[in-house]
C-alpha cells in the first residue's frame, strides 16, 4: 500500500462557526428590511388617498406604553447575553423572561388596540386604503414579532431545563439581532404610522 | 496551529453490490451535500426547460398565420404566462443556483456550504413552487370554467389579478408557487453570501477569488434585495384577493401603477440575478480556452458591483408607457443608459482577454463565442429600448420579446450551455462528445437567430406581444413563420444536449481530475469530487493556484 | 482536429451571414415593398415623427458600435485561434492596462451622454402639451373595446376614431377596467390607459387615410381582438361627420318590433342609442352604428352577416368576449338586426 504524506492545518473553527451564524441572520435581515420598506412605501403612498371612513387623525392612538415595553425588551434581551457570557445561567433565564414577558405585552397591547379599531371604530382592513395599509405593516410586523417570541420562547424552554450554557451564548446573541431588528422595525412603523401618517 | 503528519491509504475502488435503489433515493431526497444539491437543482430545471419550450412551441404555431386555430385564446394566454413564469422562475433561477451551488465550495476550497440544511430546505421550498404552478393546471377552479392555469402574463399587472378580472384561483397559484420559491431563493443567497464570506481557504482573501466566485457573491446579494419586493407585493396580493385589501383596487383609490413599481423592481434586478452567473460561466470558460488569464479581473469585480448598483435604479424602463412625468422618463432613460458602461467594460475585457491567446473552439468555447456575439445585439436592441421615445413604439411589441429572448437565450442559455460542456466531466467524471457538442451548437444557434433576429421585425411593424392572433395585411404573416422555423432548430439542438448529456453519462471518455488544463480549486480534485470534496484543505496564493503548481517558475502571484 | 479546423473557419463567414441578417431585416423595415399599415418608421404625424428621428440617430450609433465591436470579435476570433501546429507553449499573459481600460470606460460614457441629451429632448417635446386649439377626445378603454367621446362636440361613439388632418387632436386616456395601451404606429408611439391613471397624449396627422393599429398592454382574453382604426379625414368631412354623429337616433317605423325587442331584452342595460331610452355605457354606443366600416372593435366588416351572427353569438367571432349571446330565437334575431341596421 503506498502512503503519502501530508501537513494538515488545523483550520480556526471556532470563530468561524459563529461569523457564520451572524452574517447569515444580518443576510435574513436584509432581505426582511426591503420586504417592509415596500410596506412602509405603499402606507406612505396611500397616506391621505382614502376615498371614505376612518382616517388616522380620527382613530389612532399613539400606543406609548406598549412601544417602552418593546424598546425596552432590547435592552432586557442584551442584558440577557451579556450574562450568559459571563456564566450567569441563572440571571440569563431571568433577563430572558422579561424579555419574553415585554414582548407578550406588546403584542396584547396591539390585539388590544385592533379590538378597538375593529368593533369600535369600524376600521378593518376592508374599509379603505387607510385600513389595508394600516392592518398590513403592524400586521407584518406583529406576525415578526411573533415567530420572535417563539424563537423566544423555546430558548427560554432550553433555560428552564438547564440546557443553555455559555457556549451557546453567541447563537443565542445571534437570537438576539433579530430581536433588535425586529424592535428596530417598530421605531419605523411608530415613526410612519403614528407620528407621520396622522 | 497543530500539525499532523498522517498516512493516506491508497483509495480502493467501492466493491460489493450496487446499493438498492430505495436506499439511493433516499440519500438524494435527504441529502444536504452541496453538489447533489446542485445536481437536482439542475436536472429540476432542464425538465421544465422542456415544459417550457413544449409552451412556446404551441405558441409559436398558433401564431405561424393570421387567424390560426391551434389554440383558444384562453389556452394561449396560459401559454405565455406559464411560459415566461417558468423559465424565469423554475428554469433560470434553479440553473444558476444549481451551478453556484456546485461549484462555489468547491472553488473555495471548502467542504461545503455554510448551512447545509438551509441549502435543502431552499431547494425544496423552490421545487415545491413549480410543482405548485403546475398543481394549477388541475387544482384550479372558478366560475365558467375560468379557472386553470394562471392567464394574467408573467408579470401578472394589476388590476387584471383583482379577483372582479381573474375569477377563480389560477392567479392565487401563480402567487403563491412564486412566494414559496421565493422564499427558497432569499435562503439560497443567504446561503452563498456567508460560505463565501467566511469559508475561504487559508490565502483566499476576496482578492484571489475566482471571478465566478465574486459574480455569485453580487448576485447573491442582489436577490437579497430584488427577490423581497416581490414577495412583498405577492403578499399585498394576497391580501387583496382573499381579505378584501385594496392595495391595487381603483375602484378604492388604489394604484395600478404601484404594483409596476413594485414588480419592476423585483423583475429589473432579477435580469441581473440571472446575467451575472452567465457572466461568470464566461469569465472561466473564456481564459482557459484562449489560455491566457482574465484580462482586467479588478476592473471585471468592479464593472460588476457598478452594474447591480446601477441595474437597481433603472426598472421603470419597463414603464414609459405608462405615462410618468418627463423628468421620470429621462431619470430612467439616464440611469439605463448607465448601465450600459460597465456592461460594456466587461465585454471589452472579455475581448482582451481572448487577444493573443491561441483560442480552442471546444463546445464551451464555442458557446462562449455565440454569448459575446448575441450579448453584444442584445446590448445593443437595449439601447434602442432606454431612449424612451423609441421604447413608446417599440415597448411591449415583439421587438422586446425579441430583445429579451436575445439576452436570455442568446446570452444567458448560451453561457449555460457551455457550463454544462465545462464542469460536466468534474460532475461525472467522463467527457460529453465532441461531436454532439458541436451538432448541438450549430443546431440551436441557426434555430436561435432564425428565431430571434425575425423577431425583431414584426415589433417595428407595429406587432404588439400577448396577443393570441393577428390581422393579415400587417405585413407580419412572413416573419411569424420564419421564427417558427427556427423553433424546430432549436428544439433538435436541445434534444441533441439532452442525447449527448445521457450517452456521455454511460460512454463518455473518462475525464480524470483536469481534463481542461485549467487553474481553479475545482480541477485539483476528483471527478466527480469526493462527498468531502478536498483530502486536505488546500491553500493558495494567486487566483489561479494550478497555474503557479504547473508553472512553477512563473507563477501568478509574482504578477497579482 | 481536422473537424474543429473546418467548422472554426466557418465561423466568420456565418457570423457575417448574421450580422447581415440583422441589418438587413430593419433596412428592409423601411422600405416600401415590405409595406405595413403600422410600420413605425413611416411616422405621418409630429410625435411619429420626432421619434422616427431619433430612432434614426440611435441606430446609426448602435449600428456603429456593432460593426466596430463586432469586427473586433470576428478578428479575435479568426486571428487568435488554435492552429493545427501549435506548439502547446502558453501565450503571454497579460493581467490588464490601466490606459486600455480608462479608454473604454471614457468613450462609452461619451457616449451615453449624447444619447441621452438627444432623448431628453424629444421626452421633452413630445409630452408637452398639445395646442389650445386642438380637438379634443376622450378615450375610455374597455374589456374589448374603445369608447370615444369628444366632450366639447357632444360626440359619444366606440372603436372607429375620426380626426381632422393638419390639426392638433388631444387624447385624453382613461380605462373602465383594466390596463391598456393606445397604440397606432404611424401617428405616435403608444401611451397606456390606466384605470385611475388619466394619462394624454397627442396626434397631428399630416395626410388624410385609414390608420391602423391595436390595443398593446394585456388586458384579457381578447386582448388581440381590440382593433383601432383612426380615420383622418379633411376638415370638411370631419365637420360633417361630427354633426352626422351628434345626432339621435332617427327613428323609422320599419324596424319598430326589433327595436321593442331590443329595449325589452337586456340589450339597453349595456347599450345606448341616443334619443330612445337605451341608456347603457357598459357596451360601444349604437346609435350611429352603420356608419361605421366594422364592428366588435374592428374584427369583422360591418355587414349583415356579420352583424347577425355577433348578435347571435359574439364568442364565434371573439371567443371571450363580454357580451354574452341573448339566445334569440331566428324570428327575434332577425328583427333586431333589421333594426340596428336603421341606426345610420
Amino acid at each position: 500500500m503506498s502512503a503519502a504524506t501530508v501537513t494538515i492545518h488545523e483550520p480556526e473553527l471556532q470563530w468561524r462557526a459563529s461569523a457564520r451564524g451572524r452574517l447569515g441572520m444580518y443576510c435574513l435581515i436584509a432581505a426582511e428590511a426591503a420586504i417592509f420598506t415596500i410596506f412602509v412605501v405603499a402606507y406612505l403612498f396611500y397616506m391621505g388617498k382614502s376615498h371614505s371612513g376612518p382616517t388616522p387623525q380620527q382613530v389612532l392612538h399613539v400606543p406609548i406604553l406598549f412601544t417602552i415595553c418593546l424598546l425596552s425588551s432590547s435592552l432586557t434581551i442584551h442584558l440577557a447575553v451579556r450574562s450568559l457570557r459571563k456564566s450567569k445561567t441563572g440571571a440569563f433565564a431571568r433577563w430572558w423572561f422579561l424579555t419574553l414577558f415585554l414582548g407578550t405585552t406588546f403584542l396584547a397591547g396591539t390585539v388590544v388596540e385592533w379590538r378597538h379599531l375593529i368593533y369600535d371604530e369600524g376600521l378593518t382592513i376592508q374599509t379603505n386604503l387607510f385600513g389595508t395599509t394600516y392592518y398590513s405593516l403592524v400586521g407584518l410586523h406583529a406576525f415578526h414579532v411573533l415567530m420572535g417570541l417563539l424563537a423566544l420562547g423555546i430558548v427560554w424552554l432550553f433555560a428552564m431545563f438547564g440546557r443553555v450554557k455559555r457556549e451557546h451564548a453567541e447563537r443565542v446573541d445571534t437570537l438576539a439581532l433579530y430581536w433588535h431588528f425586529v424592535d428596530t422595525v417598530w421605531v419605523v412603523v411608530f415613526l410612519v404610522v403614528y407620528v407621520i401618517g396622522r | 496551529m497543530a500539525t499532523d503528519a498522517i498516512t493516506l491509504p491508497e483509495t480502493q475502488e467501492t466493491v460489493g453490490a450496487k446499493r438498492p435503489l430505495v436506499d439511493r433515493f433516499h440519500e438524494w431526497i435527504t441529502t444536504v451535500d452541496h453538489k447533489q444539491l446542485g445536481v437536482m437543482y439542475i436536472l429540476y430545471a432542464l425538465a421544465f426547460l422542456l415544459v417550457g419550450g413544449v409552451e412556446a412551441t404551441i405558441m409559436r404555431i398558433q401564431l405561424s398565420a393570421p387567424h390560426k386555430d391551434f389554440v383558444s385564446p384562453q389556452v394561449f394566454n396560459r401559454m405565455f404566462t406559464m411560459h415566461g413564469t417558468t423559465m424565469i422562475f423554475f428554469v433560470a433561477m434553479p440553473l444558476v443556483f444549481g451551478l453556484a451551488n456546485y461549484l462555489v465550495p468547491l472553488m473555495i476550497g471548502a467542504r461545503d456550504m455554510a448551512f447545509p440544511r438551509l441549502n435543502a430546505f431552499s431547494f425544496w421550498l423552490s421545487a415545491f413552487g413549480g410543482i405548485l404552478l403546475y398543481f394549477s393546471l388541475v387544482g384550479a377552479n372558478g366560475l365558467y370554467g375560468a379557472g386553470n392555469a394562471p392567464d394574467v402574463g408573467w408579470f401578472a399587472y394589476a388590476p387584471l389579478t383583482s379577483h372582479t378580472f381573474s375569477v377563480g384561483h389560477s392567479t392565487d397559484f401563480w402567487t403563491l408557487s412564486l412566494l414559496v420559491s421565493g422564499f427558497g431563493s432569499i435562503g439560497t443567497a443567504i446561503n452563498i453570501i456567508v460560505t463565501i464570506l467566511c469559508l475561504r481557504c487559508p490565502g483566499m482573501k476576496l482578492g484571489k477569488m475566482p471571478l465566478f466566485v465574486w459574480l455569485n457573491l453580487v448576485m447573491a446579494g442582489l436577490v437579497i434585495l430584488a427577490v423581497s419586493p416581490l414577495s412583498a407585493a405577492q403578499i399585498m396580493l394576497s391580501i387583496d384577493r382573499y381579505l378584501g385589501g385594496h392595495f391595487f383596487d381603483t375602484q378604492a383609490g388604489g394604484s395600478a401603477v404601484i404594483w409596476m413599481h413594485f414588480f419592476w423592481i423585483f423583475g429589473h434586478p432579477e435580469v441581473y440575478v440571472l446575467v451575472i452567473p452567465a457572466f461568470a460561466v464566461a469569465s472561466e470558460v473564456i481564459p482557459v480556452f484562449s489560455r491566457k488569464a482574465i484580462f482586467g479581473y479588478p476592473v471585471m469585480v468592479a464593472a460588476t458591483v457598478a452594474i447591480a448598483f446601477v441595474g437597481m435604479s433603472v426598472w421603470a424602463h419597463h414603464m414609459f408607457t405608462v405615462g410618468m412625468s418627463s423628468n421620470a422618463n429621462a431619470f430612467f432613460v439616464l440611469s439605463t443608459m448607465a448601465v450600459a458602461v460597465p456592461t460594456g467594460i466587461k465585454i471589452f475585457n472579455w475581448l482582451a482577454t481572448m487577444w493573443g491567446g491561441k483560442i480552442d473552439f471546444k463546445p464551451p468555447m464555442l458557446f462562449c463565442a455565440g454569448f459575446l456575439f448575441q450579448f453584444l445585439l442584445a446590448g445593443l436592441t437595449g439601447i434602442m429600448l432606454s431612449a424612451a421615445p423609441f421604447d413608446w413604439q417599440l415597448g411591449n411589441s415583439y421587438f422586446v420579446v425579441a430583445h429579451f429572448h436575445y439576452v436570455i437565450v442568446g446570452g444567458i442559455l448560451f453561457c449555460l450551455f457551455a457550463a454544462f460542456y465545462y464542469w460536466y466531466p468534474k460532475a461525472t467524471g467522463r467527457m460529453c462528445n465532441e461531436l454532439l457538442g458541436k451538432l448541438h451548437f450549430w443546431l440551436f444557434f441557426i434555430g436561435f437567430h432564425l428565431t430571434f433576429d425575425f423577431m425583431h421585425v414584426p415589433g417595428l411593424l407595429g406587432m404588439p406581444r400577448r396577443i393570441y392572433t393577428y390581422e393579415p395585411g400587417r405585413g407580419w404573416d412572413t416573419w411569424n413563420l420564419i421564427v417558427g422555423i427556427g423553433v424546430v432548430f432549436q428544439a433538435a439542438g436541445v434534444l441533441v444536449f439532452a442525447a449527448n448529456l445521457i450517452w456521455s453519462y454511460f460512454s463518455g471518455k473518462i475525464a480524470g481530475n483536469d481534463p481542461w488544463d485549467a487553474w481553479t480549486l475545482e480541477w485539483t480534485t476528483s471527478s466527480p469530487p469526493p462527498a468531502y470534496n478536498f483530502a486536505v484543505i488546500p491553500s493558495v496564493k494567486s487566483r489561479r493556484p494550478l497555474w503557479d503548481l504547473k508553472h512553477p517558475e512563473d507563477p501568478d502571484w509574482k504578477y497579482e | 482536429m481536422q473537424s474543429t479546423r473546418n467548422i472554426s473557419a466557418k465561423l466568420p463567414p456565418l457570423k457575417a451571414l448574421s450580422i447581415l441578417f440583422f441589418l438587413a431585416s430593419t433596412c428592409l423595415a423601411q422600405s416600401p415593398t415590405l409595406s405595413s399599415p403600422t410600420n413605425i418608421f413611416a411616422p405621418a404625424s409630429t410625435p411619429a415623427k420626432a421619434i422616427f428621428g431619433l430612432s434614426l440617430f440611435v441606430l446609426v450609433i448602435t449600428g456603429g458600435i456593432f460593426v466596430v465591436v463586432g469586427s473586433l470579435l470576428a478578428y479575435v476570433v479568426v486571428k487568435f485561434r488554435k492552429r493545427k501546429d501549435d506548439d502547446s507553449r502558453e501565450p503571454a499573459q497579460v493581467y490588464g492596462s490601466n490606459q486600455v481600460e480608462i479608454a473604454w470606460t471614457v468613450i462609452p460614457i461619451l457616449i451615453v451622454v449624447v444619447l441621452f441629451m438627444a432623448t431628453a429632448r424629444v421626452i421633452a417635446n413630445v409630452q408637452k402639451a398639445a395646442p389650445d386649439n386642438a380637438v379634443h377626445v376622450t378615450v375610455v378603454g374597455h374589456q374589448f373595446w374603445w369608447e370615444y367621446r369628444y366632450p366639447g362636440l357632444k360626440v359619444v361613439t366606440a372603436n372607429e376614431l375620426h380626426v381632422p388632418v393638419g390639426a392638433a387632436t388631444e387624447i385624453k386616456l382613461f380605462s373602465a377596467d383594466t390596463d391598456h395601451s393606445f397604440w397606432v404606429p404611424r401617428l405616435a408611439g403608444k401611451t397606456d390607459l390606466i384605470p385611475n391613471h388619466p394619462n394624454v397624449m397627442w396626434i397631428d396627422p399630416q395626410e388624410v387615410g385609414l390608420y391602423l393599429g391595436q390595443c398593446a398592454q394585456y388586458c384579457g382574453t381578447q386582448h388581440a381582438k381590440m382593433l383601432l382604426r383612426v380615420y383622418v379625414q379633411s376638415q370638411a368631412e370631419f365637420d360633417h361627420w361630427i354633426q352626422q354623429q351628434s345626432q339621435p337616433a332617427q327613428s323609422s317605423n320599419a324596424a319598430s318590433e326589433g327595436q321593442r325587442i331590443f329595449e325589452a331584452t337586456a340589450c339597453v342595460n349595456c347599450h345606448a342609442v341616443a334619443g330612445t331610452p337605451a341608456l347603457g355605457r357598459f357596451g360601444p354606443d349604437l346609435t350611429h352604428l352603420m356608419s361605421r366600416d366594422t364592428i366588435a372593435a374592428g374584427i369583422a366588416e360591418n355587414n349583415h352577416e356579420s352583424l347577425r351572427l355577433w348578435i347571435q353569438d359574439p364568442s364565434r367571432l371573439k371567443p371571450g368576449s363580454l357580451m354574452p349571446a341573448m339566445g334569440l330565437n331566428e324570428h327575434d334575431l332577425n328583427a333586431v338586426t333589421a333594426y340596428l341596421e336603421t341606426l345610420r
